[in-house]
């Protein structure tokens, strides 16, 4: 399936497509607060223009921009991210993922920094949510070899 | 044999339709789930959690407890398929 | 007349869920089932619920059936029975 399939139409309309999608996908996420939307439908679709890639052009290509190495690790950091932002409110004296004490080291008054705490927990679960969709779709289309096949 | 499938099938689905018959109508105001927190989420969103949106207020702040685990559970499983299906070159036991 | 589009709406989610049953191509019925979690989508926006729709056309009409078409392709396109 991976391959290269020499096809100018289809390059040239992903080539400008996939920044339009991976833009659509960060005002997902960050627009979580006020449209539907969030972490979870923003990585899909971030990870969807990671596909996109993949499948319009070859591996090589989108391996370049997007390395093996890099991907692992933002599986875990999404999560460590959202761990870490929890583990800041008890040092900070509160419970576990209770934002509002976060306005001791934020400029913003304890109601408001609640939406912040959210919008950073949302980018956690982007980012892994992302890795996670483009690890799996790899894997399972390459035998796990990550290399161009010949199918 | 076929036949004793489609009469099982066709049971189970009349039990399913029959049950439905006794849960509250789309959207009852005074149906049992959106009379316990729900009235608390909707009104009080913006001035507890600054977050227009009630539902990314739910997951994310309300119960962030619970998202935390549904991110657990993605993260295990691209975990579980990189150790079942990645395969190296000089590894010799595959 | 908004019950009018939810039965036409609700038929072809069962006409999508059988095809993608009965059809002997797996590509077919993988791309049957992207149709029927589509029609899902505007199920649910129609009921009000466009979180839960946004989630559904992200991931079951977009995703998902990329890992079908992936799955697919390391098997047979036939099925035998």
């Amino acid at each position: 399936m991976i391959r290269l399939y020499d096809d100018l139409i289809i390059q040239v309309v992903c080539r400008i497509m996939i920044p339009l999608i991976q833009f659509f996908a960060l005002y997902v996420i960050a627009h979580g607060h006020y449209s539907p939307g969030g972490g979870f439908q923003g990585g899909c679709i971030l990870a969807a223009s990671f596909i996109l890639m993949v499948i319009a052009y070859d591996l090589d290509w989108m391996k370049k921009r997007f390395s093996e190495i890099k991907n692992t690790f933002m599986v875990a950091l999404g999560i460590f991210i959202y761990a870490l932002i929890g583990l800041i409110c008890i040092l900070l004296g509160a419970e576990y993922l209770n934002y509002g004490i976060l306005h001791k080291i934020l400029p913003a008054d304890p109601i408001k920094v609640r939406a912040l705490g959210t919008l950073g927990i949302e980018i956690g679960v982007g980012i892994t949510v992302m890795a996670v969709m483009v690890s799996i779709f790899l894997n399972l289309t390459t035998y796990g070899r990550h290399e161009k096949g010949e199918v | 044999m076929k036949l004793f499938a489609i009469i099982i099938v066709f049971m189970t689905g009349a039990a399913l339709i029959y049950s439905t018959l006794d849960m509250p109508d789309w959207g009852d105001p005074n149906s049992p789930a959106s009379l316990h927190v729900s009235p608390r989420y909707i009104q009080k969103t913006i001035e507890e959690a600054a977050t227009p949106n009630a539902v990314t207020s739910v997951l994310a702040d309300y119960r962030g407890y619970d998202t935390l685990g549904e991110t657990t559970v993605i993260f295990t499983a691209a975990v579980v398929c990189i150790l079942l299906l990645r395969r190296f070159e000089n590894d010799k036991t595959v | 007349m908004i019950w009018l589009v939810d039965i036409l709406i609700l038929t072809i989610v069962v006409i999508c869920a059988l095809g993608a049953i009965n059809v002997r191509d797996l590509l077919s019925s993988a791309i049957l089932l992207g149709a029927y979690s589509f029609l899902m989508c505007i199920l649910w926006t129609e009921m009000g619920a466009v979180d839960v729709a946004f989630t559904e056309a992200a991931v079951g009409a977009g995703i998902s059936t990329a890992f079908f078409i992936g799955a697919i392709y390391q098997t047979t396109r036939r099925t035998k029975d």
